[in-house]
């Protein structure tokens, strides 16, 4: 409601100008010649004036924005190679707002310096091969710098060498959840397939393979600090993005292709939520948080959870009508931890077995026989309500 | 009728005026004359621009305000997106998408290039009229359709289209996947290949009036800037455009016939789809070969619009006009092999990658060679600040702005972090959006009186640009920051999310920047349709230009001209030359005797 109001007092506002302008138009009447629409010498100076001004409000702007939004971007990064990543920001950034503040400090200064007047003339400069060759090179030069600095990183980030000892995860993406498999104790992800989904086994893998007989499927995301985690991904429907944020990483699941992406933890979860800045970032946001609580508190509703930080990963590709919420926490554990969590887990064959186990004793209580066609009858059933239920939840 | 009219060319135009009466329906319905064609795609890229701009003033709205309740967002969007004045998330992405779209195409291609292309190239290269009349009117005609069509999915059922203007399958070939992409997307793309159409006719048309209808002794080195920008964008226009046209047909050939082109190995809604062995990255491919050469169809004739505009108003000659016309043809050229920036972490060879990350950031150089010619066209100008010269600054700023984050999403390393995220919203709409409406804006302001015979109103046009200019830094300069913290695109709310909870704050200035911005685009629509029944009659030529355009009439004319066309004796820049006293001489007037070229 208060938006309308503003945007009819924004009308309003506009109404009033051309208003103004009308009044001041109709004051220049004995002035009004053919020419009356074209810029005179007063505009040129009052415009020039305000160029002047609007560089002043950049450059302010510019200043103010860094002051008060600089802390929201992302800081440390939590991964290896995110420091490179960093320091190619970094100097790339320096370099921009070195050519932006002389170029629009240039192109406003020359606007306010030159406005026009009717006894001058220009100064006819109609090209000069120096000058030209000077703002072709110098940029090529920098931008050489750059692209070898780029492609640098990009190569040592996205090549993962065959022979490097790496945990191999799949990461698996639908509308709208991520799930995570590990590859067990042999360290190599069982095949899958979307047409093998089945039951439980959601992920589709191939349970006749034997790499997959201790591969474990988890929907929280776990990985040791120090270790390098490379993570295959695939999807089940649409584009999705598995995006890191905090790790500097991030690649597409493609329906019928896998993608990878690989890093190194740097930073446990919880020494992460000490560093100084972070603890800076979350009481503000706790902050808002509160008052926002409070708010919601006195119309009646429920107050927000204080918040503490985890890694997320986030889905980075529109994938549909609830892509704003496609996310799993991601903790990153000391190694003995890790070992510990993943240790816990049970392995998919485990859980196929154990969903059918839970299965029989229902069907036990009936008379039956011990005949293989009823056994198959069972599993037929049991697989149809869950696709249906399956297909439920995918509707929704 | 001008005495000397004589030549039988001149001949046959002369009894063609006379012979020929204009109906209401030839004149202003299927009129086949350029002039009439390049306002009516005006009036419907601006037409198109208020409903782009204005959905995306609801979705900010919806972003600054998440989930709240707004009366006219019941009014507009219905009881079926936004019951009780909250707006659901499926429509919030087909406002997305269709923002996108529109304004991309419709606005800144057919209502930018389409306008201006029209309009200059037979009045500046000093032809009667298009090569083919006809066919020019075709392609407004079937840029008109395509129009239609687009606004008539917004009214199906299920909704628009709303898998993202890049309408990347899976998500825009499956309804089960998201609803807009059943009968709103099958509309989307017919009413592209239409528009694909138009474009195409329309391009041909251009390329083929530029080389074969120049009058006497206009040389193609003596062309003004915006002729080359034009020319140069129809080829690329003719070149890419079919590509977009052969990914909508095989989309919609999984789409309905199950082929599986982009498709392959697909479990939704609880069954297996048939699709094999197809690929989603191969509709990447195709569609930013066309989506990539796309955004220098929109920004390059903004360009030329400003290089000529700046000329004039500086009463100086364009820094570098060769420069300008090699940069020109070095950014076409690189355009058609950049494509895959934006596909960095599509889950293609990171060794192409490292290719495109060479090609793309190469397209700085003729970028700065053109930023360094216009800030040195200003340098010692003397400069007239009527409203368009305002615009082409503006232009200027934003394109360096925003050009200048490219240098981040171009480099393959550093694009893994803010792909997809609010920085390259900021860095898209600052150096292709902001700096071609800028342009658009310029050239609407620079040839009003040559369009409708009178001037706008300067006073509404400084205020126009100064509110517009502030909101435009005011809302995507912040933006920057919000991507630099990593909040993806397209997120219907933030809310879901705590670790963004500070970012909630920019989000309401960003919008309340959008809206006064939005609002102050009314002074422009007041002034321009107003100006056009009621403006101050203008002069033959009001800016004292040195090109063709100024020497016909202010009463538009079948042919251009009443008597013979205009030869042409120099380049389009001779202001402020110092062989003359008049600070211009118009490319119509013959060298003076021992008079020097002074320019490369």
């Amino acid at each position: 409601m208060t938006s309308l109001l503003v945007i009819i007092v924004l009308v309003l506002l506009a109404v009033a100008l051309w208003q103004l302008t009308k009044i001041f138009d109709l004051t220049q009447v004995g002035a009004s010649s053919d020419d009356s629409q074209v810029a005179s010498d007063n505009d040129n100076n009052v415009q020039g004036y305000i160029m002047f001004g609007f560089l002043a409000f950049i450059y302010i702007f510019t200043i103010y924005g860094l002051l008060k939004w600089g802390n929201l971007a992302l800081h440390t990064p939590a991964s290896e190679h995110g420091s490179l990543v960093d320091n190619l920001m970094n100097i790339t950034w320096v370099l921009i707002f070195i050519v932006q503040v002389i170029t629009q400090g240039l192109l406003y200064w020359f606007s306010f310096k030159n406005r026009g007047n009717k006894d001058r003339k220009a100064l006819f400069f109609a090209d000069s091969n120096k000058l030209e060759a000077i703002w072709s090179i110098i940029p090529s030069v920098v931008l050489a710098c750059l692209i070898l600095y780029g492609l640098y990183a990009w190569n040592n980030i996205m090549f993962v060498d065959k022979d490097e000892d790496v945990i191999e995860i799949e990461l698996y993406a639908q509308q709208f959840k991520w799930t995570a498999r590990y590859a067990g104790q042999d360290n190599v992800l069982g095949k899958a397939n979307v047409r093998l989904i089945e039951g439980v086994n959601t992920l589709g893998v191939d349970m006749s393979d034997p790499n997959a007989q201790d591969d474990i499927v988890v929907s929280e995301l776990h990985i040791p600090k120090g270790k390098k985690v490379h993570f295959k991904m695939r999807s089940q429907d649409v584009l999705h993005s598995a995006y890191f944020p905090h790790f500097r990483a991030q690649m597409n699941c493609v329906p019928g292709m896998v993608t990878e992406f690989a890093f190194v933890p740097t930073y446990t979860t919880a020494e992460y939520r000490e560093l100084p800045f972070m603890v800076e970032k979350v009481a503000n946001i706790n902050k808002l948080r509160a008052e926002r609580s409070a708010e919601l508190v006195a119309k009646g509703g429920t107050a927000l959870d204080p918040y503490t930080f985890d890694y997320l990963l986030l889905c980075n590709k529109i994938c549909g009508a609830s892509h704003y919420n496609m996310q799993m926490k991601v903790v990153v554990d000391t190694p003995e931890d890790y070992k510990k969590w993943l240790s816990e887990k049970t392995t998919l064959a485990q859980d196929i077995k154990a969903a059918a186990a839970a299965e029989k004793p229902a069907e036990g209580a009936a008379p039956t026989t011990d005949t293989a066609a009823k056994v198959i009858d069972t599993v037929k059933t049991v697989v149809d309500t869950v696709k249906a239920a399956v297909a439920k939840v995918a509707m929704k | 009728m001008s005495a000397e009219a004589h030549g039988h060319d001149h001949g046959h135009d002369h009894e063609h005026e006379h012979h020929h009466k204009d109906t209401f329906i030839t004149k202003y319905i299927f009129s086949i004359d350029h002039k009439m064609i390049a306002k009516q795609y005006l009036i419907t890229g601006i037409v198109m621009g208020v409903i782009g701009i204005a959905m995306s003033l609801l979705f900010r709205m919806q972003l600054a305000w998440p989930e709240e309740s707004f009366k006219i967002f019941n009014v507009l969007l219905g009881d079926k997106f936004a019951p009780d004045g909250v707006m659901a998330n499926d429509i919030y992405l087909a406002l997305v998408t269709i923002h996108g779209t529109i304004m991309v195409f419709f606005v800144l291609t057919a209502g930018l290039s389409g306008t201006f292309s029209n309009l200059l190239i037979p009045l500046q290269i000093g032809a009667r009229d298009m090569a083919s009349g006809f066919m020019n009117m075709i392609s407004y005609w079937l840029f008109f359709l395509s129009a239609v069509v687009m606004l008539c999915s917004l009214f199906v059922e299920a909704g628009p289209a709303s898998a993202g203007w890049t309408i990347y399958p899976p998500l825009s070939a499956l309804p089960q996947a998201i609803p807009g992409s059943g009968t709103g997307m099958t509309l989307w793309l017919v009413s592209m290949a239409i528009f694909i159409a138009s474009s195409l006719m329309g391009s041909l048309n251009y390329i083929v009036t530029v080389l074969n209808l120049r009058t006497k002794g206009m040389s193609m080195t003596r062309l003004p800037l915006t002729i080359w920008t034009f020319f140069v964008t129809a080829i690329i226009g003719v070149i890419s455009f079919p590509v977009l046209l052969s990914a909508a047909l095989l989309l919609i050939f999984d789409r309905s016939f199950g082929t599986s082109f982009f498709l392959s190995d697909i479990y939704i809604a609880g069954e297996v789809l048939h699709y094999q062995g197809g690929s989603p990255v191969l509709f990447e491919h195709l569609f930013w070969f066309l989506g990539h050469p796309e955004v220098y169809i929109v920004i390059l004739p903004a360009m030329g619009l400003v290089s000529e505009i700046m000329a004039t108003n500086a009463r100086k000659p364009i820094f570098g006009y060769r420069a300008m016309i090699m940069s020109v043809l070095a950014i076409a050229f690189l355009s058609t092999i950049v494509w895959g920036h934006h596909m960095f972490i599509s889950g293609m060879n990171p060794f192409l990658g490292s290719v495109f990350t060479f090609t793309t950031l190469l397209i700085a150089i003729p970028s700065a060679v053109k930023a360094f010619n216009w800030i040195t066209t200003l340098w010692k100008g003397n400069l007239q600040f009527n409203p368009a010269m305002l615009f082409s600054i503006g232009m200027v700023s934003t394109f360096i702005t925003g050009g200048l984050t490219g240098i981040i999403l171009g480099d393959s390393t550093l694009d893994i972090n803010v792909h997809d995220t609010y920085f390259v919203i900021a860095h898209f709409h600052l150096v292709m959006g902001i700096s071609a409406l800028y342009g658009m804006f310029a050239g609407i302001y620079h040839w009003f009186p040559k369009m409708y015979g009178r001037m706008l109103n300067k006073n509404l046009g400084y205020i126009h640009f100064w509110v517009t200019a502030v909101c435009a830094y005011g809302v995507f300069f912040p933006m920057h920051f919000i991507g630099l913290a990593g909040l993806p695109r397209r997120y219907y709310t933030n809310t879901n999310f705590p670790l963004f909870d500070d970012l909630q704050n920019v989000n309401v200035l960003i919008t309340t920047f959008a809206l006064v911005g939005g609002a102050f685009q009314l002074v422009f629509l007041y002034n321009f349709f107003s100006s056009i029944f009621y403006g101050k009659k203008a002069t033959q030529n009001p800016w004292k230009s040195t090109t063709l355009e100024w020497t016909t009439p202010v009463e538009h004319i079948h042919g251009n001209w009443p008597g013979e066309i205009p030869h042409v004796y120099r380049w389009p820049y001779d202001y402020s030359n110092p062989n003359h006293d008049v600070d211009f001489v118009p490319q119509n007037v013959p060298m003076k005797e021992g008079e020097e070229v002074l320019h490369h």
